[in-house]
């Protein structure tokens, strides 16, 4: 630092900071003066190896006199990884010391698949990409696309509140999954059992909803697919009458339990400014302190009216990732106890004839009915040109859907930002310094998705 | 294009297209301004769509374009970016140094459309194997089919 000189040029951010301070050479340089190096704590903690290089190691003769580390693999096959995540780790004794997460085992270019499908096909696509937050991604890419439609401010009330119940029950479901994940991953294993039974009980009111216990493609360009059902009302009532007492036993078998903050507590730290370096969003941000929910801060649909707690941490260390979303879990159900107060009647779609099929029952009395109904499932429709971004606040992190439209009936290009795809650079930094044992712990607080990462 | 629409509502679509020489100057002084965290960056290779229009003051258009999604968190802001990228020099100066969450999808854009970025530290496939031939998502890269034993056979 003693070498450094000041820039002639610099913004009036950077001429008002160094207004407002005499600190000589320890002022504060403007953001853009900063390199990696600075940003990260260790740059050095991502392995950056080939596989062909890592495999000629093998070859080495063993030299008992250096201070010897090892590369080893952990997965694709391994039970933590949460599906076929491969992570090379070279450790020395049981220290990891820098890591490199090896993705694409998944990998069936559903973007390039997205560029075959229609928009009305697109929902069944999507929604296999990230498989636990099913209806967040159908969300963005309906968003997506009505954005370009330009019948975004045309959804109908129903529709909107209809989606946000369905985005909020999905939240408390992907977060039930990772309380169970993460019990698993670190021996407590009667939370694993407990965490898929809640969840069960969430997919089945989907499954009431929709047809499909994952995978709906419900949330549609235009609205929903369907009505809720009759009884809906009861189902939702059903799970949250029988959640809170639910949670409270995981505060009780985890939260307190001293084994379980051992486990966490001080695992996988990674800094604020580290954070929003490697673009993590969702718990992962939060745990640092850093209050960034797009459901508050760029909110859409009816969140600015809705009232819940944007919960933070202050360690970003892996309790706090699990403390997060124990509580997300309450919040949403603060949300869709809302919700059931002010769902309203009427519409479940946009009556615009051009994205939407006509009623069943038409199909049987008009031939045109029947006609405009073959055109819509077999052409699709078609979309204005133009390109747009729509970000929602997934339970991972921020899903975003870019669309490119050249006016025909499919996309020109779809790329989904899926947030377990960013969010898994972390795991090196999260690592360095660590043992074996909590790498574990990190990938499970991580909460990845490799349908997500993968794509 | 719909620019110039920037929609009322929820999700307001700011865009700035910026030419390919002044790209890293742009993303530097746009972090002092605030836009300190890269959500996304990926491409779209328009090569059935030459000649398309961009608005006035925008480079001629290329082949790739680049789209880098940047956001403010102070100010609760979204910029996008958009940089024109030639088919015959398809190289980029990487953003590593600014944002280091770029690595991965630095990577993915490389491995998907060839796209070069200058001076990342590790640019190889990240979800093809690394002896992959050619770049899927690229337009004249064949989409795979699987036959079909009765479909468009010759009756």
């Amino acid at each position: 630092m003693s070498e450094t000189t000041l820039p002639d040029t610099g913004t009036d951010f950077y001429q008002r900071s160094v207004a407002g301070t005499d600190e000589g050479e320890q002022q504060l340089r403007p953001r853009s003066e900063l390199s990696a190096k600075e940003l990260m704590r260790e740059v050095g903690s991502v392995l950056r190896m080939s596989e062909a290089d890592a495999a000629k190691l093998g070859d080495l003769p063993d030299d008992p006199d250096e201070d010897q580390t090892m590369i080893i693999n952990m997965g694709p096959q391994h039970p933590s990884t949460h599906g076929v995540l491969r992570l090379m780790l070279e450790l020395q004794g049981e220290t990891v010391l820098r890591c490199k997460p090896i993705i694409g085992y998944l990998h069936t270019g559903m973007e390039k698949t997205g560029e075959q499908l229609t928009y009305a096909q697109g929902g069944t696509n999507v929604t296999r990409m990230d498989y636990l937050s099913p209806i967040a991604n159908e969300l963005a890419f309906a968003m997506a696309t009505e954005k370009l439609l330009g019948i975004d401010g045309d959804i109908p009330e129903r529709a909107v509140w209809i989606r946000m119940l369905m985005a909020e029950m999905s939240r408390m479901a992907s977060h039930l999954l990772f309380m169970a994940t993460n019990g698993m991953d670190l021996g407590a294993v009667s939370m694993m059992i407990y965490g898929w039974r809640e969840r069960e009980e969430v997919l089945r009111f989907f499954q009431e909803v929709t047809g499909l216990r994952m995978n709906h493609n419900y949330i549609r360009p235009g609205g929903v697919a369907a009505d809720l059902p009759a009884g809906w009302r009861d189902g939702v009532l059903e799970i949250l009458d029988m959640l809170p007492d639910r949670l409270d036993e995981y505060d009780t078998l985890m939260t307190g339990q001293p084994i379980w903050r051992e486990r966490l507590q001080g695992v996988g730290v990674i800094t604020p400014q580290e954070a929003v370096a490697l673009g993590a969003t969702g718990p992962i941000l939060r745990s640092t302190g850093v209050e960034w929910d797009l459901r508050r801060d760029q909110p859409y649909m009816h969140y600015d009216e809705m009232e819940f707690d944007v919960i933070v941490g202050s360690y970003g260390d892996a309790f706090d990732r699990y403390a997060i979303r124990l509580a997300e879990i309450r919040e949403s159900m603060r949300i869709v106890r809302q919700i059931l107060d002010r769902m309203p009647a009427g519409d479940y779609r946009i009556q615009d004839k051009k994205v939407t099929p006509p009623p069943r029952a038409r199909i049987d009395e008009s031939m045109e009915a029947l006609i405009h109904h073959f055109k819509i499932f077999t052409e699709g429709f078609k979309v204005p040109e133009g390109e747009a971004y729509v970000g929602i606040e997934g339970p991972r992190g921020e899903i975003g859907c870019y669309i490119v439209s050249d006016g025909s009936a499919t996309p020109y290009r779809m790329h989904m930002r899926e947030p377990s795809f960013v969010n898994i650079q972390c795991l090196p930094h999260m690592m360095r310094g660590g043992l074996v044992a909590d790498a574990v712990a990190v990938i499970s607080s991580v909460d990845p998705v490799l349908g997500g990462v993968d794509r | 294009m719909s620019d110039a629409a920037a929609l009322r509502s929820d999700h307001p679509q700011e865009v700035r297209h910026v030419a390919r020489d002044e790209y890293l100057a742009t993303v530097k002084t746009l972090a002092d301004e605030g836009y300190a965290m890269c959500i996304d960056l990926t491409a779209v290779d328009y090569l059935e769509l030459p000649g398309r229009q961009l608005p006035d003051g925008a480079e001629p258009a290329q082949r790739f374009e680049v789209v880098v999604n940047l956001l403010d968190l102070g100010n609760r802001r979204r910029l996008r970016l958009r940089v024109q990228v030639p088919d015959d020099d398809a190289t980029l100066p990487t953003l590593f140094d600014v944002h280091p969450g770029t690595e991965a999808m630095e990577r993915e854009v490389f491995d998907m459309f060839g796209i070069e970025f200058s001076d990342h530290p590790d640019l190889t496939r990240i979800l093809m194997p690394e002896d992959w031939v050619g770049h899927p998502l690229r337009k004249d890269y064949e989409i795979g089919r699987i036959p079909v034993q009765f479909k468009g056979a010759n009756a």
